[in-house]
């Protein structure tokens, strides 16, 4: 009934949808196998893309030829650039989506790219043979063969929910949790953990009073994550969102179901974020604040449910309920469906190498919230790579492995590979020690090339990339010969509060001052369109960027070639840690089983402290 | 790689005759040779941190009465196993323990290795290993007393304490760049130059210490100067004499020149370019010498000026004054012979001295050494001995300048931070890297962050 696939995907999630497309479109036949078709892609949790660092990856994502921007793109509601008023390296694209549209869309995408089949069915076991996968068991008894297999199982492996005093099975409300797999990989040496999230409750919004809230409406122009030309919301037509506030009445409220609270009462053992916290939490932890934030998101065009964003509980119903009436403007909200937390099962990615393979298993990929991590934009960007790489074992290529100085992926990848994690991991731009050199705008310029050298990106984007590069050179260098005449100029400076200029001065000189963009400028200075022609505005914020922060991202290139040393040195994969007695137990025990490949791997594991590392350094050195 | 389980064995005091002499053994059979060596008692009984009179014997042979000091690792120098023995100095019987040693199982020691050990097994961090091996080159107790200071941690301490606010200071603007949709209060700016204000002063103050720290290590270097037949070997002779008991000839930083060592107080003293003072026997050479003459004072620390009172007039001293005060180095005006020249009309800057009475020459002395006290140098201070602590210390100033002009011109976060990060790599470079989940964790614990 089934053919030998090259790569079976476990899960048809974030990570697995990026996993099947990636795999795919480099031409490996792909089986994605899901619990249930229905639910495709969904967003489990806030109904939204990108944000604060998670942004840039979606826009990496997009540069390698994953569809996630696409998606994105094609179901926002409203868009906003976070950090505007920032560094060039913190704008953050953030999109509101509908969720409906979301999950419909990437369903499509699949359905249109060749190569992926689709299975209805729960997996329950893999097939094993000599250390390596070779295919799936499921629950209906089909044993379907592949060279490699991606797990992307999310919340499910035996996942509990709670609310309140109530728990029962489950990965989402109202889907069954899967077994049978983590229980095979214990078996077969692997060690599994249990993590925790929460997820608020979901409201009528024809119940909500929005007078009492603050708007928060969409940008005026709507720039996206794809690098393509995606057909984008209009900016007139966005959604807006709203802002209100807990107070003491509501905590007051929340705190009379803390003794039926699963927290509370220990019934929940996994860890949960530290930056997600339930709203009992923040109430627990900052008992010294009177209110917490909270945004009230619309769920999509054509529905009314209302997203709480800010308000994650797994108290009772009755508590969410009571405390929420309490909010202003929700006085006589009416509840969809009550927020809740739910435990699950993940293995500590410390099990995998760096191209998310497992250790123990040859062929066998994690990606996703099974590595510890939270978050779609998280879970998407390691799908990519497990299906990129997944195919790469099928061929028998090499895997591809990302640096630090390349993208937040590549961060994201080496800090679970090498440290670990406790607490469903989250991006943050301050992960990325290169943090300016990994910006949104750039991403394109950075990993389109490499991908589409793998055989992923396609045609369309590498031509799109090389003629922007080809631009921005232009660009940067006819600016250094251009000069303008106050006549011409000055009227465009005193409107940016700009102090004017006396003489002609070069455009690169005027590039630096702060407040002056060279698009805006584009645009007000008729004779500066006449002399470099027609430019698109993502040209010209490019040249922009690079002229005006020229200085800092050479200083950010001299540290990456100065740490470039420590990454290079490449530690033998059978280094025998147990016979060096000096270094601390600790270290000894955590090298042996992460194995990293290079010392500057080998620095940033946890625990692991400099006099190691230098220790290290002296016995490789001899 | 290198077995680093064998056992080591070398002499632990200086080389020479001295009442007695310390023999280390450190290693895995570190007692058990010193076990075979020591036939009265059974030192593998004996608890750690005792010590044991007794014959030292190879064999049959007796090779001297000596005290054994048991130390069983990891509470040792080492972090091994050591046995010290004290021996009586003989060069003849510490060598014969040595050969002992060696023939019970022990490797003569690499220069380093005990420190190179302690490093390894944790028992230094690697500024204080640099400073071991400074405290072994040192040779004046000022400079041993800084070694000593910076191996018991007092420079890490500083700057642990200079990460620890910059971490804060860190974590502070990556509060305000990841979490700026947060409903979180951000800090006050003013309370950030306060703070860089504070760490610049602290890594300026160790960067001065530097040059303290290589006049503490290496010597200041002395130019004794003036006109043929102001007495300058007649006072070189006298300072050398005096000490003569600790002066050594050693080789100087340039190769054709002998530089005399000089002991005062316990600082060192280089006496430069001495060669071209003492030799003035014909007019040519005399010439070369007044050319060496001002090369030596270029590269001194300290200059010496002699001027023969016979022989020169209070309005010549003047000029010679502000000429020498121009090269803006501390400087001593030498006025010899003054038993010869009766004259109160010379300025009381002017140091009056016979340069043949070794009485009238300790004044000299004092001078030397309150001079260098002065100039900034405080000896009980934390000092950088190290160029390469020298070197990531300028770059730290260098950025925490570059975060100041940022602050002042109003420069985003994130371009700030990149300083800021800079700035801690730098300080790493010394005292180990600061990870990004050590700023993240300190933003967690202090702010309520999370939808």
């Amino acid at each position: 009934m089934f053919p030998h696939y090259d790569v079976i995907v476990v899960g048809a999630g974030h990570a697995g949808c990026e996993a099947a497309a990636s795999a795919a479109n480099m031409g490996s036949k792909v089986l994605l196998i899901t619990m249930n078709m229905q639910t495709i892609a969904q967003m489990s949790c806030n109904p939204a893309m990108g944000g604060i660092a998670k942004g840039q990856i979606v826009r990496e994502i997009d540069a390698m030829g994953g569809y996630s921007g696409i998606v994105s793109d094609r179901s926002t509601i409203q868009f906003r650039m976070l950090n505007r008023s920032k560094g060039p390296a913190m704008w953050s694209p953030r999109a509101q989506n509908d969720r409906m549209l979301f999950a419909t869309v990437w369903r499509e995408l699949l359905e249109q790219t060749p190569n992926v089949d689709f299975y209805q069915d729960m997996v329950k076991g893999l097939l094993v043979k000599h250390g390596r996968v070779e295919g799936v068991i499921t629950g209906l008894g089909h044993e379907i063969k592949a060279k490699s297999v991606v797990l992307t199982n999310g919340t499910f492996l035996n996942g509990v929910i709670h609310i309140g005093e109530k728990q029962f099975g489950g990965g989402r409300v109202a889907e069954k949790a899967a077994t049978g797999i983590t229980e095979q990989l214990v078996d077969l040496g692997f060690e599994s953990d249990r993590l925790k999230t929460g997820t608020p409750p979901r409201i009528d919004g024809r119940s909500l009073d929005y007078s009492k809230m603050t708007e928060q409406k969409g940008d005026d122009t709507v720039v996206g994550f794809s690098f393509l030309d995606i057909p984008r919301v209009k900016p007139e037509q966005q959604r807006s969102c709203w802002i209100t506030y807990t107070s003491p009445e509501v905590h007051d409220i929340l705190k009379t179901g803390f003794d039926r609270s699963p927290m509370y009462q220990g019934r929940i053992q996994g860890i949960g974020p530290r930056y997600c916290p339930s709203i009992e939490d923040k109430i627990n932890r900052f008992a010294e604040r009177d209110r917490h934030q909270l945004f009230v998101e619309p769920e999509g065009w054509n529905t009314v449910e209302i997203y709480v964003n800010g308000f994650s509980t797994s108290l009772p119903e009755s508590v969410q309920y009571e405390a929420l009436r309490m909010v202003p403007g929700f006085e006589n909200c009416r509840m969809f469906r009550p927020g809740y937390a739910i435990e699950y099962d993940y293995f500590p990615p410390t099990q995998l190498k760096y191209s998310l393979e497992t250790k123990l298993i040859s062929n066998l990929f994690f990606a996703g919230q099974i590595n510890g991590t939270t978050g779609y934009e998280e879970a998407a960007c390691q799908g990519l790579m497990a299906g990129i790489n997944a195919h790469l074992a099928a061929k028998e290529k090499d895997a591809l492995i990302l640096k630090r100085s390349e993208a937040y992926i590549g961060v994201l990848i080496d800090d679970l590979i090498s440290k670990g994690t406790e607490e469903p991991y989250r991006m943050f731009t301050s992960r990325a020690e290169y943090r300016t050199l990994l910006r949104q705008d750039n991403a394109d310029l950075r990993l389109t090339e490499l991908s589409y050298n793998l055989g992923l990106a396609s045609e369309e984007r590498m031509e799109k990339v090389k003629q922007k590069q080809a631009q921005v050179e232009y660009l940067k260098g006819k600016l250094t010969e251009v000069s303008l005449e106050p006549e011409e100029v000055n009227a465009y400076l005193e409107d940016n509060n700009s102090a004017a200029i006396s003489q002609k001065q070069k455009v690169h000189q005027l590039l630096l001052r702060p407040g002056i963009s060279l698009d805006t400028m584009y645009l007000s200075v008729p004779r500066l369109k006449e002399i470099l022609g027609e430019m698109g505005i993502e040209t010209l914020e490019q040249a922009d960027i690079q002229i005006k922060y020229d200085v800092y991202i050479q200083k950010e290139k001299e540290m990456v070639a100065r740490m470039g040393q420590m990454e290079d040195l490449t530690i033998p994969e059978n280094f025998n840690y147990d016979k060096i007695h000096s270094l601390s137990a600790e270290a000894r025990q955590k090298f042996g089983r992460i194995r990293p490949g290079t010392l500057g791997q080998a620095s940033r594991i946890s625990g692991v402290t400099p006099s190691d590392v230098q220790i290290l350094m002296v016995y490789m050195g001899r | 790689m290198a077995d680093w389980n064998d056992t080591i064995v070398a002499l632990a005091t200086p080389q020479g005759i001295g009442a007695i002499g310390v023999i280390r053994l450190s290693g895995e059979r570190a007692w058990v040779i010193a076990n075979e060596l020591f036939p009265s008692k059974n030192l593998l009984l004996q608890p750690t941190h005792t010590m044991h009179v007794g014959l030292l014997k190879d064999g049959p042979h007796v090779l001297d009465e000596v005290v054994v000091s048991l130390f069983k690792g990891p509470r040792s120098y080492t972090g091994e196993d050591v046995v010290e023995i004290s021996c009586h100095g003989s060069p003849y019987v510490l060598q014969q323990v040595v050969q002992a040693s060696i023939h019970h199982g022990a490797r003569m020691a690499k220069p380093g290795e005990y420190t190179q050990r302690a490093f390894l097994n944790g028992k230094l961090d690697l500024a204080q290993a640099e400073a071991v091996a400074d405290l072994i080159a040192s040779n004046s107790a000022a400079s041993q007393h800084t070694a000593l200071a910076n191996m018991r941690g007092g420079f890490s301490d500083i700057l642990k304490g200079l990460r620890d606010q910059l971490i804060k200071f860190s974590a502070l603007i990556e509060l305000e760049l990841d979490f700026s949709q947060e409903d979180v209060e951000f800090v006050d700016r003013t309370a950030f130059y306060v703070l860089i204000d504070v760490a610049l002063q602290t890594t300026t103050r160790l960067l001065k210490s530097f040059q303290l720290g290589n006049v503490i290590k290496n010597g200041v270097k002395v130019a004794i100067v003036g006109k043929p037949n102001a007495g300058k070997s007649t006072l070189l002779n006298t300072l050398l004499n005096e000490n003569r008991a600790i002066v050594s000839e050693i080789a100087g930083t340039t190769r054709d020149t002998i530089e005399e060592v000089l002991n005062i107080q316990g600082i060192l003293f280089r006496l430069v370019d001495t060669a071209g003072i003492r030799e003035h026997t014909s007019d040519v050479i005399e010439r070369i010498g007044i050319e060496r003459s001002k090369g030596a004072m270029d590269s001194a620390d300290l200059i010496i000026y002699l001027v023969d009172l016979s022989a020169i007039s209070p309005s010549e001293l003047d000029d010679l004054t502000l000429e020498i005060g121009a090269r803006n180095k501390p400087f001593v005006l030498v006025g010899n012979k003054a038993d010869l020249a009766g004259g109160s009309d010379f300025s009381d800057d002017l140091l009056r001295i016979s340069a043949k009475d070794p009485q009238s020459v300790e004044a000299l002395k004092d001078r030397m050494v309150s001079l260098v006290a002065s100039g900034g140098i405080n000896t009980e201070d934390v000092v950088v001995t190290n160029a390469r602590h020298y070197q990531a210390l300028q770059a730290v100033q260098q950025s925490l300048v570059d975060i100041r002009n940022g602050m002042d011109s109003g420069l985003p976060g994130d371009l700030l931070a990149l300083d800021i990060r800079r700035c801690l790599h730098f300080l790493g470079e010394i005292t180990g890297e600061v990870s990004n989940d050590e700023l993240l964790g300190w933003i967690f614990e202090r702010f309520c962050i999370g939808k």
